[in-house]
C-alpha cells in the first residue's frame, strides 16, 4: 500500500464514468497509486532477489570460497557408497500392496458435524484427504480447511507428552490423580466436564454413563464454531430443538440474510453441490436459480449472488421483519433499511410470492436468534415447509447455547464450586469471550485437565495437558448436519501416544486402559439389529452408517414476539475465520498462507471496513485502529474492503495466539479480547485512528494479467437474458483476428488430449482447489516476508475481481491454473528445453532439467509459473515429520528450480498405466485433478478433449467457453466459462450488468 | 615496513600454477575414463544381510519370479517379499543353518530384513515394473539371468540413455507377454525378424511408442 491517501471521490467518479478498467483487482489499481504502477511495470518483481541487510566484500569472498569447496566436494562424490535400504514387512497387511495407495472411509468435524473424507494412505501413511461421495455432508467434495488437516497430523509442535503444570508426566500418573480427585468428590460434586459441540453417539453415551454413576457432576459445551444462534433461534420459534434441513435444489429463488450458505456451518458443502446444479448453465435453454443476498462484509456465497446488497448487522434484521411483514409471516415491526432500494424490495417480495414453495430464506449464524425466526415463520409463510426446507431432530446429543453454558460454568468456577474441571479438546482459555475472564476463574480450580492436540493457551493454565490424537490415529464416531452418523476409523497409530476424548472419558468412567476401537464398537453393538458384523464392516467401509438421518419433526411456529436487536453507529461483526476458524488451525501454515477470498491477505487478520468508512475515519488499508467495545479495547490494522456495508467492521476471530507454535503464535491480532457473551450478534463499537501502521501482505496485486496495453477481457460476464437474446453478446464473446500462418507447426494430437474448463458461474472461490493442489502436489509455504516479495508457490491462485462501483460492487472469482497453453510461450524460451510439451498436450516442466534462468515465468502471460527461491521444501537431512506429508508420487522440488501445474501429471501417469495393464483406453472420468475433486461446485471439469462424449469435451461446447488472453493466440487448454448472473428481469434496467 | 614473504616465495605463485594446470588436465583426462570404466556399478555383486541365492531357488526349487515379487504385475514396484514368505517353507526346511536363522530371528523379534538396492533409480523417475511386465518387458531384459545369479547384481547402466535406447525402440526388446517371466528368453538372433516381432506386439499391445519418450512419461 502506498502511503498517500487514497482519493475515493476520484474513483468513485471515474467508475461512474467508465473510465477505469470494466473489472479490477484492487482499490490501488482504480487510484494508480504509484506502488500499483511500479508494480505493474517491474511485471515480476519477485524475480527481484533483494539481499538482506549489508554485504561486504569480504563475505562475498566468503561465500565464494565456500560454494567452490562445496562444487568440489559434491561433484565427486561416487553414486551410491552405501545402497539405499529396501525394508519389507515382517507380515505383510492383508490389502497392502506396496507402491498403491488404499483409501480409508472416516470423517473430519467441524463444531462436531462431521465431513465425510477418504483418506489416502501410502503403505499406512495418510497423506491426501478426498471427499466421501457416500457422506452426505461431502458428496465427494472438501473445503479448503479439510485439506489442510494432513498437515496438522505431522505438525511437529503437537502436544507430545503429559504435562503436570509444565513437567512432563505420564498417562497412569494422570489418571490415578484423575480418579483421586473424583474419588473426593461424593456424586460428582463439584466435577465439571467442558467439551465442544459432541455430535459423536459414543461419545454421549459415555458422557451420560458418567453423569449417571456421578449424578452432581455437570456437562458444559463451549465451541465458538458452534452456530448458537441457529439452535436459540429454533427454539424461539419452534419451543423445541429442530434443526433445519434444506433443499437448494427444488429452490428458484433464495433469500440469504448475512448467510453464507456455500461456505461456512454444517452442510455447506451439500449446499454447494445442490445450489450449484440448479445454477449451472450451459445451453441458453438452461434454467437458473437467482439468490438475493443481504449482507455485511461479502462471502462466498454473494459472489454468486444476482442481487447483492451490503447492510450492516441490525440493518439485515430490520430487513428481515421487514420482509416477513410484507410476505405475511409474523415478526416484530421494522422499517426497510433505506440502502435497499424500494424497487428492489417490492421485485424481491414479488419474486418471493411467485415462488412460493420453490423459494428459501436463509439466515446466517451471526444473526440473533430472533432474525431466525423470522427466517423460519418467512419460510412457513412461502409453503418451503416440506417444499424446500424439512425439520429434522438435531445431529448434536445435547443442543445446547454454548456461551450460556459457558457463562454459567466460569460463575460456578469464580464462586468456587468447581473443585476440578476437564476439558475436552476445546481451548477456552483464548476462545472464551473477553466478558467472562476464563483464565481467572480457571486459577481458583484445584484440579484441571485438559485434552488437547496442542499445549496451547488452556493447557498452559490447568494443572494436566493430555496429548490428544488426531483423528487419523483414533477410533470415534460422529454425526453429520442431517444426523447420518459416521464410524471414524484411524489410519494409523498415534505418534505421540495421545488418547482421544472416548478414550479419557473411559478414564472417567474407571478403565484408564481403555480402547477406543472397543468402545466404539460396544456403543454400535448395542444399538443395531441384525448381524453386527455385516453392520460394521459396511458402516466402516462407506464411512457413513445406513439409515441413520435424523427423523424428521413436525413443527408449528410460535409468533415472534422478540425485539430486533438495537441498531448503533458503528457495529462490530466478529466472524470465524475462513481458513482457521476459531483459530484451532493456527499452526497449520496452508492454512496462513491461504490468500483469503475477496482481500487475498495472507498471515493476517484485520479489521474489515468500507470505503466509505475509510474516508470518513481518514484511514487506509493497514493503518491501525484502536476498536473499543464493552469497555474493552484492541488495536487492529485496517482492510479497505469494496463491498461491505458502512456503518460496521468484521474482524476475524482465530488470530493473535499466544501460544499456537512455531507457526501460529503471534500472527494477527486476537478478536477474543472485544468478544461479549451477552451479545447475541453484532456489538457496538467505537474506533479512534491510531498513528500506527502495520504491513499487511495481500497477493491481490500479484500476477497481474492486465498488461499495461489495451484493455483485456480477462473477465467475461452477462446476464441469462442477454445470454438467451445473443449467446455472441460481447459480454460473452470478443473475437479476435487469428494469424492466418504459425511459425511453429500444428501439432497433431492422435491419443489424448487432456483440456480443462472452469465454471465461473459457479465458482465461489472457496478455496478448496488450492489447499487441495498443495497437499497433492508437495507445494511448500514461504512465510509472510517471502509472500510479500510476490513468491508465494501455490500452483493454482484465485484471482479475484470487481466490477460496478467502489461501494457496491459485483465480485468475481477466477481459479488460475496453469493453462497448458498449445503454443506456450514459456517452452521457445527455456535455454535447456526444460518445459517442453508432451504428446497428449501438456506444458511438461522437467525439474531435473531446470537451470533456473525463469525465462520462461518472465514468458508467460497468465503469470502461473512458481520458482523455488528457496530451500522451501525440507531436505532430507533435516526433515521433520511434515516431510511424512508429501505426495511420494510427485517430486519434492528443491531450491534454484522452477515448477508449476501440471494437470496432475501423476494421476494421468497412473491411469495409463491402468489402462495399459488391462489394454484398454483411460475412461472419461478416470482421472480427475486434485482441484477437480475437491471443488464443491464442481466448477472445475477435466478430461480427454479427443473423445467426443467426454464431460469436458460437452462443456466447452456451450457457447460461454473463452480462452484467457485469447488475443496472444497460445491456444491455452484450459478455459473458463462466462460468468452468468440471473438478476430479475424486473429490475433490468436499475441493475444494469457489465 | 619490512616485507611480510621472503623474496623467495614468489616461485610459490609459479608453482601453484603448474600445480593447478596438471590437476585440471588430469581431471579433464580422468574423469570421464573413470565414468566408463565405473560403468556405474554394473556387474558389482552387493553383498546382502542374508546370502539369498537367486540361483539355487529359480533353478532348483523352480519359484516363478512371482512367487515372491508379488506385486510385479500390478504396481510400480516388484516388491520384495515379507519375512513371512521365506517362513512359508524355512519354517520347515533347512532350519539352523546360519542363513535361515536370521530370517527365523526376524519372524520371531517382528524385526524387517534391510536388504542392499541394487537396482537404484534416482528420485525423480518414476518406474512402474506393470507397465512393462504386462506390454512384452521380460525381467531379464533389465536383471538379466537372475536365475544364474548366486548373489545378485546390477545388469545394465539404468542411465535415461539406456532406458531411451528402448523407449525410442520398443520392437527391439518385446516378446511375448507369456514369455517375460522365461528367465532363458532370448531375443530373437536375427535383428530383422526381432523387428517384425516386436512391431506386431508394439500394434497388439496397443503400444503408444509417441508416449514413451515424453518426459512426463517417467518422469513428474
Amino acid at each position: 500500500m502506498s502511503d498517500a491517501q487514497i482519493d475515493f471521490t476520484d474513483i468513485r467518479a471515474k467508475l461512474a464514468k467508465h473510465e477505469g478498467p470494466d473489472y479490477w483487482r484492487s482499490i490501488d489499481q482504480l487510484a494508480e497509486t504509484e506502488e500499483f504502477k511500479l508494480f505493474l511495470q517491474r511485471e515480476f518483481p519477485r524475480q527481484a532477489a533483494p539481499l538482506e541487510g549489508s554485504f561486504e566484500r569480504r563475505d562475498f569472498l566468503k561465500l565464494l570460497g565456500a560454494s567452490m569447496a562445496l562444487a568440489g566436494l559434491s561433484a565427486c562424490a561416487r553414486p551410491p557408497l552405501a545402497h539405499e535400504k529396501i525394508v519389507p514387512y515382517v507380515k505383510q497387511p492383508e490389502q497392502i500392496t506396496p507402491g498403491r495407495p488404499l483409501y480409508f472411509a472416516t470423517a473430519v468435524t467441524y463444531a462436531g458435524y462431521a465431513e465425510g473424507v477418504l483418506a489416502e494412505s501410502h503403505q499406512g501413511r495418510p497423506t491426501k484427504l478426498e471427499g466421501n461421495p457416500d457422506h452426505p455432508a461431502s458428496l465427494g467434495a472438501t473445503g479448503a480447511i479439510t485439506q489442510a488437516q494432513v498437515l496438522t497430523l505431522y505438525d511437529p509442535d503437537r502436544a507430545q507428552e503429559v504435562l503436570q503444570k509444565g513437567q512432563p508426566s505420564t498417562w497412569d500418573d494422570f489418571t490415578s490423580a484423575l480418579s483421586g480427585t473424583l474419588a473426593g468428590l461424593p456424586g460428582g460434586d463439584g466435577f465439571a466436564l467442558l467439551t465442544e459441540n459432541v455430535t459423536s453417539p459414543t461419545l454421549a453415551s459415555q458422557i451420560s454413563d458418567f453423569l449417571g454413576q456421578h449424578p452432581r457432576a455437570r456437562w458444559f459445551q463451549y465451541d465458538p464454531v458452534h452456530p448458537d444462534n441457529v439452535v436459540a433461534g429454533a427454539r424461539l420459534a419452534f419451543g423445541q430443538d429442530v434443526t433445519a434441513v434444506y433443499d437448494f435444489r427444488a429452490a428458484d429463488v433464495v433469500v440469504a440474510l448475512d448467510s453464507d450458505f456455500l461456505d461456512a456451518g454444517p452442510g455447506s458443502l451439500a449446499h454447494s453441490r445442490a445450489f450449484a446444479d440448479a445454477r449451472r448453465l450451459r445451453r441458453a435453454t438452461d434454467t437458473m436459480n437467482r439468490l438475493y443476498a443481504f449482507e455485511t462484509a461479502p462471502t462466498h456465497s454473494a459472489s454468486l449472488a444476482d442481487h447483492r446488497v451490503a447492510l450492516k448487522p441490525s440493518d439485515v434484521s430490520a430487513l428481515a421483519a421487514a420482509l416477513a411483514a410484507a410476505i405475511g409471516a409474523s415478526a416484530p415491526t421494522a422499517q426497510r433499511p433505506a440502502a435497499v432500494s424500494q424497487a428492489l424490495f417490492d421485485a424481491l417480495v414479488a419474486d418471493l410470492e411467485a415462488s412460493r414453495g420453490r423459494s428459501l430464506v436463509v439466515v446466517g449464524p451471526d444473526q440473533p436468534p430472533v432474525v431466525h425466526a423470522i427466517g423460519h415463520a418467512l419460510n412457513a409463510a412461502l409453503g418451503n415447509v416440506g417444499a424446500t426446507v424439512s425439520y429434522v431432530r438435531p445431529a448434536a446429543a445435547r443442543p445446547a447455547i454454548h456461551r450460556e453454558e459457558l457463562a454459567e460454568l466460569v460463575g460456578l468456577m469464580n464462586d468456587g464450586s468447581v473443585k476440578a474441571l476437564v476439558v475436552l479438546g476445546a481451548n477456552p482459555v483464548y476462545t472464551a469471550p473477553a466478558s467472562l475472564d476464563f483464565a481467572g476463574a480457571l486459577a481458583k480450580v484445584p484440579f484441571s485437565a485438559k485434552l488437547g492436540l496442542y499445549h496451547d493457551e488452556t493447557a498452559d493454565a490447568v494443572t494436566w495437558s493430555v496429548p490428544e490424537s488426531h483423528f487419523l490415529e483414533a477410533w470415534g464416531d460422529a454425526r453429520a448436519f442431517d444426523g447420518t452418523a459416521t464410524i471414524r476409523q484411524p489410519l494409523i497409530l498415534p505418534f505421540y501416544a495421545g488418547k482421544s476424548e472416548i478414550e479419557l472419558l473411559g478414564a472417567l468412567l474407571g478403565n484408564p486402559s481403555t480402547a477406543g476401537y472397543d468402545v466404539v464398537r460396544n456403543y454400535w453393538r448395542a444399538n443395531v439389529t441384525g448381524s453386527f458384523d455385516d453392520f460394521w464392516r459396511e458402516s466402516v467401509y462407506r464411512g457413513a452408517v445406513a439409515g441413520s438421518s435424523s427423523p424428521a419433526v413436525s413443527v408449528s411456529a410460535a409468533p415472534v414476539a422478540e425485539a430486533l436487536p438495537a441498531a448503533s453507529n458503528f457495529e462490530l461483526k466478529l466472524v470465524l475465520d475462513d481458513s482457521l476458524l476459531d483459530g484451532r488451525f493456527a499452526n497449520n501454515g496452508w492454512l496462513q498462507e491461504l490468500p483469503k477470498a475477496f482481500s487475498n491477505l495472507t498471515w493476517d487478520n484485520a479489521a474489515v471496513i468500507a470505503p466509505t468508512t475509510a474516508e470518513s475515519l481518514g484511514v487506509k488499508t493497514g493503518d491501525v485502529v484502536k476498536l473499543t467495545s464493552g469497555g474493552k479495547d484492541l488495536s487492529a490494522p485496517v482492510w479497505v474492503q469494496p463491498g461491505h456495508a458502512v456503518g460496521a467492521i468484521s474482524l476475524a476471530l482465530g488470530y493473535g495466539r499466544a501460544r499456537a507454535g512455531k507457526v501460529g503464535t503471534g500472527v494477527g491480532v486476537n478478536a477474543y479480547k472485544l468478544l461479549d457473551h451477552t451479545a447475541a450478534g453484532a456489538q457496538a463499537v467505537t474506533v479512534a485512528k491510531t498513528n500506527d501502521s502495520h504491513a499487511l501482505v495481500s497477493t491481490q496485486t500479484h500476477h497481474s494479467l492486465e498488461g499495461t496495453g489495451e484493455a483485456r477481457h480477462i473477465v467475461r460476464s452477462g446476464t441469462l437474458s442477454e445470454f438467451r437474446a445473443a449467446p455472441d453478446h460481447p459480454h460473452f464473446v470478443h473475437p479476435v483476428a487469428h494469424h492466418e500462418a504459425d511459425l511453429y507447426p500444428d501439432f497433431e494430437y492422435k491419443g489424448y488430449r487432456w483440456g480443462m474448463v472452469i465454471d465461473q458461474t459457479v465458482c465461489t472461490g472457496c478455496n478448496a482447489c488450492v489447499v487441495a493442489c498443495q497437499s497433492e502436489n508437495n507445494i511448500p509455504i514461504v512465510g509472510k516476508a517471502e509472500v510479500a516479495r510476490g513468491r508465494e508457490m501455490h500452483w493454482i491462485r484465485v484471482d479475484n475481481y470487481y466490477s460496478g462501483s467502489l461501494d457496491d460492487p459485483q465480485f468475481f472469482h477466477q481459479p488460475m491454473p496453469c493453462q497448458q497453453c498449445e503454443k506456450a510461450p514459456c517452452e521457445p524460451v527455456c535455454p535447456v528445453g526444460a518445459t517442453v510439451h508432451d504428446s497428449e498436450g501438456l506444458n511438461v516442466m522437467v525439474y531435473n532439467r531446470c537451470v533456473g534462468t525463469r525465462y520462461c515465468s518472465n514468458n508467460c502471460p497468465y503469470k502461473v509459473r512458481r520458482f523455488n527461491w528457496l530451500q522451501y521444501a525440507e531436505l532430507a537431512t533435516d526433515a521433520t515429520a511434515l516431510s511424512l506429508a508429501n505426495n511420494p508420487d510427485v517430486t519434492v522440488r528443491s531450491r534454484g528450480v522452477m515448477e508449476k501445474c501440471t494437470y496432475c501429471t501423476q494421476r494421468i501417469a497412473t491411469a495409463r498405466i491402468d489402462a495399459s495393464v488391462e489394454d484398454r483406453k483411460i475412461r472419461d472420468g478416470e482421472v480427475v485433478t486434485a482441484c477437480q475433486a475437491a471443488c464443491p461446485t464442481q466448477a472445475i471439469v477435466f478430461g480427454d478433449l479427443n473423445d467426443p462424449t467426454s464431460q469436458v469435451t460437452a462443456v466447452k461446447a456451450s457457447p460461454l467457453n473463452y480462452w484467457m488472453l485469447e488475443e496472444l493466440q497460445t491456444f491455452p487448454r484450459t478455459t473458463y466459462l462466462a460468468k452468468v448472473k440471473n438478476p430479475n428481469p424486473a429490475l433490468a434496467s436499475a441493475e444494469g450488468s457489465h | 615496513m619490512p616485507q611480510l614473504f621472503p623474496p623467495n616465495s614468489n616461485s610459490f605463485v609459479t608453482w601453484a600454477v603448474w600445480a593447478g594446470g596438471i590437476f585440471a588436465v588430469l581431471m579433464i583426462v580422468a574423469l570421464p575414463f573413470y565414468a566408463r570404466v565405473s560403468n556405474n556399478g554394473v556387474g558389482v555383486p552387493v553383498a546382502q544381510p542374508i546370502d539369498y541365492p537367486h540361483n539355487l531357488h529359480v533353478v532348483q526349487v523352480g519359484l516363478d519370479c512371482r512367487y515372491c515379487h508379488t506385486t510385479v504385475e500390478t504396481s510400480n514396484t516388484a516388491s520384495v517379499p515379507p519375512t513371512e514368505t521365506c517362513m512359508g517353507c524355512h519354517s520347515q526346511l533347512r532350519v539352523g543353518t546360519p542363513q535361515v536363522q536370521a530370517v527365523v530371528d526376524s519372524w520371531n523379534s517382528g524385526t524387517p530384513i534391510a536388504w542392499n538396492r541394487v537396482n537404484e533409480l534416482a528420485d525423480y523417475v518414476y518406474f512402474n515394473h506393470s507397465a512393462h511386465v504386462n506390454n512384452g518387458v521380460g525381467c531379464s531384459t533389465c536383471h538379466g539371468r537372475m536365475d544364474e545369479m548366486a548373489q545378485v547384481w546390477k545388469n545394465e547402466p539404468l542411465t535415461m540413455g539406456w532406458c531411451l535406447e528402448c523407449h525410442r525402440n520398443p520392437a527391439t526388446a518385446l516378446r511375448p507377454v507369456s514369455e517375460v517371466f522365461n528367465m532363458a528368453y532370448q531375443p530373437l538372433a536375427d535383428p530383422k525378424a526381432q523387428l517384425a516381432l516386436g512391431a506386431t506386439l508394439v500394434e497388439a499391445y496397443h503400444i503408444d511408442t509417441d508416449k514413451l519418450i515424453q518426459c512426463s512419461t517417467c518422469h513428474r
